[in-house]
């Protein structure tokens, strides 16, 4: 099985690869999109990625914050999975710019009218928040490391300036303290980015899906539903301790995974069911198309079928009976197709004309209404999917994330 | 079918009447006499309809309108009339624009949307040439993450290319698609020639700056940014009217200064029939269509 795993990671290592190379070798001609869908899978993956983040962060809260020790246990791996999802999402979008080489005008020249300035600068606060406070969930553990070779020991004298006594009760709960602070600006920060990245695309006017109020809304709960989903999974499966503490927090996962599901479903009859009432305009023809046009699986088989229905019946039928595997499985069922909700948010608007005739007027395989991404785009999903894996990994394994102890130690 | 008969009904009639009337009517007609002189009404292209008035191409205007509004030291008000019952889609304007900021394949500022009335045999087509709109509430410039667009004090919206990160957050927000990304791509890629022609090495002057594109692993601009049409500002600059107006077969596209109330396109869009694209998204587009 390990074996196996490593031979998956090695075949889409290679691949990733392939795409970030050809990324920069070619740029982005070997893209899909165009100028008239001009946002295609890359966009689509990184509010993707960027919501798992935020997810994850908001899950770390309910323990800093709202103070939910039940789930103390699995908070720093959060902070980790937020911080690897971050990274993920940021590079997915750095590969679609234009020209990689200016991404920095942002910081040098943001225009605060444009949402995606503001996006950025609070991906920038949101990323060191990330780090600090992983600092201080961490530090109280470092003292012990410091007397070892490599890297965890680098790291452990470098980030406690060589200290080898053990924190005392009363500096860890100071740290606790540091990190109520810290979490209480995250809560809103987090809201705040990716709220955020649903008004980039609720306020534009000129895509006539994406213009309404409840696309923040919808991103958020999406952001809950995708990063409680995948930390749920992380946890099940690859927890190193399976014991009934691990059984508990598992089941209330599951729970909280089913709840964010339906909720999100409510949300989504809102957004599709209004526009359609009429049966006419221009929303419902777009709406219509997702539904029931070519790519009518994405919201069938990979959103309705294998994010909604499997999971649902999984989590009711074995998991919340017990059956943790099961909690594991619906919970990855959902985090792995919330891609297919995140790509009917960004394409189906894209691909409807907003001039009725324009396609006919200058040919031109960059100007059409027709998108299916490419293999070199999804290799570079893959790329951005490698790194955050392979951060995640790495981070478990030179810090004492689970449990205060290293991956090697507790398992 | 039935109107087809009943237009053969309406002919004959006239004919006949014509005819009955030069038989009939006037002296009657005495064999050797000099032919009766039939004086046609001027037709406009040929001439004036009133001696009085001049004909004049509406180009001549138009530079006349250019010249006074670039000398009469307050900022014009550039707007573009589009006449639809006056373009027959011969698509030169499109071509021309090309060829002025020698557009790469993808690319394109001024494309005719040609639609289609009706079904053959009833059938009837429409043209609608669609340059950027130069919108007075123009969606494309707030949206820009890094302010590397903006809306100029004579109307024009610009984009500085050595600025665009090429996020094409602008291309999505354009009611109008008026914005197209510059993939890199070239017209000889993928034929069998060895190279780029000539054309596709000259450099462009877009906005008054001298760009010459070329794809690397850190792409020259406008490789990899937004462009979109710039009413040719770097030929409004030095006196010039915008390529696809000049081009015109049909003369049916008009530029100048809508500040100046002595200016064609200022009485063209004081017309009841003058209309812009989508004017409830409250765009303000600068470009009016006369239908």
């Amino acid at each position: 099985m390990r074996a196996w795993g490593w031979i998956l990671y090695g075949v889409l290592a290679a691949i990733g690869l392939a795409g970030f190379i050809l990324r920069f070798a070619t740029g982005h001609q070997l893209a899909g999109y165009g100028s008239y869908v001009p946002w295609g899978l890359w966009v689509a993956a990184y509010i993707y990625f960027i919501g798992l983040s935020a997810g994850a962060f908001l899950l770390s809260a309910l323990v800093y914050v709202f103070g939910v020790r039940k789930l103390e246990p699995i908070a720093p791996l959060a902070l980790v999975v937020a911080l690897a999802s971050l990274l993920m999402a940021l590079i997915t979008i750095w590969f679609d710019l234009g020209h990689l080489e200016r991404f920095y005008y942002v910081y040098l020249r943001p225009n605060f009218r444009s949402m995606m300035a503001w996006m950025v600068w609070l991906y920038t606060a949101y990323g060191l928040l990330l780090l600090s406070e992983l600092y201080f969930a961490l530090r109280r553990h470092l003292p012990r490391y410091a007397d070892r070779r490599g890297v965890t020991g680098f790291l452990a004298r470098l980030l406690t300036r060589g200290r080898k006594t053990p924190f005392t009760e009363e500096e860890i709960h100071r740290d606790e303290g540091i990190l109520r602070v810290l979490g209480t600006i995250g809560v809103p920060l987090a809201i705040a980015f990716h709220g955020g990245v649903g008004a980039l695309f609720g306020t534009v006017v000129a895509q006539d899906l994406w213009h309404s109020p409840i696309y923040p809304i919808l991103f958020l709960t999406g952001a809950l539903l995708s990063g409680g989903a995948l930390m749920t999974a992380v946890y099940v499966f690859f927890w190193p301790r399976k014991d009934e503490r691990w059984r508990e927090i598992s089941l209330l996962l599951g729970r909280v995974v089913l709840g964010l599901i339906l909720f999100d479903l409510l949300l989504e009859w809102a957004e599709y069911s209004i526009p359609m009432w009429y049966g006419v305009g221009p929303e419902f023809k777009a709406l219509w198309n997702t539904l029931f046009g070519p790519f009518w699986y994405v919201y069938w088989v990979f959103h309705i079928l294998l994010g909604v229905v499997v999971p649902v019946l999984l989590l009711l039928a074995l998991g919340l009976r017990g059956r943790i595997g099961a909690i594991g499985l619906a919970s990855f069922l959902v985090a792995v197709t919330f891609l297919a909700i995140r790509l009917n948010l960004v394409i189906p608007s894209l691909v409807h004309p907003k001039l009725e005739g324009l396609v006919h007027a200058y040919h031109d395989h960059r100007l059409t209404f027709v998108y299916f991404p490419t293999w070199f785009e999804w290799s570079v999903v893959v790329f951005s999917v490698v790194l955050g894996f392979t951060l995640t990994y790495v981070l478990v394994r030179i810090l004492p994330v689970i449990e205060g102890r290293l991956l090697k130690e507790v398992a | 079918m039935s109107e087809l008969e009943s237009r053969r009904a309406f002919l004959e009639k006239v004919a006949s009447t014509v005819f009955a009337g030069m038989v009939l009517g006037g002296q009657p007609v005495k064999a050797g006499a000099e032919p009766l002189k039939v004086e046609l009404p001027p037709r406009p292209p040929d001439g004036p309809i009133l001696p009085e008035l001049e004909y004049e191409d509406v180009l001549v205007r138009m530079q006349r309108d250019l010249e006074r509004a670039l000398n009469k030291g307050t900022i014009p008000k550039w707007v573009m009339v589009i006449d639809t019952r006056k373009c027959v889609g011969c698509h030169a304007c499109t071509v021309s624009c090309a060829v002025e900021n020698k557009l790469p394949p993808g690319v394109v500022y001024r494309p005719v949307i040609e639609e289609q009335i009706g079904k053959y045999p009833e059938v009837s087509w429409r043209f609608l040439p669609r340059p950027c709109m130069q919108c007075d509430n123009p969606p494309c410039v707030p949206v820009c993450p890094v302010g590397a667009t903006w809306k100029r004090a004579d109307g024009i919206v610009e984009i500085d290319y050595d600025a665009c990160i090429g996020c094409r957050y602008c291309l999505v927000s354009c009611p109008y698609q008026a914005r197209t990304f510059d993939f890199g791509e070239n017209w000889t890629q993928d034929t069998p020639g060895q190279g780029h022609m000539p054309y596709e090495e000259l450099p462009t002057f877009e906005w008054g700056e001298v760009h010459v594109r070329k794809e690397a692993v850190i792409p020259h601009s406008p490789v990899g940014n937004a462009r979109k049409c710039s009413f040719c500002l770097h030929r409004i600059e030095h006196g010039l009217l915008p390529q696809c107006v000049t081009t015109c077969i049909g003369r049916a596209t008009f530029f100048g200064d809508a500040s100046d109330p002595e200016s064609l396109v200022f009485q063209l869009i004081h017309q009841p029939n003058a209309m812009r694209l989508k004017e409830e998204l409250g765009t303000e587009p600068r470009v009016y269509y006369l239908v």
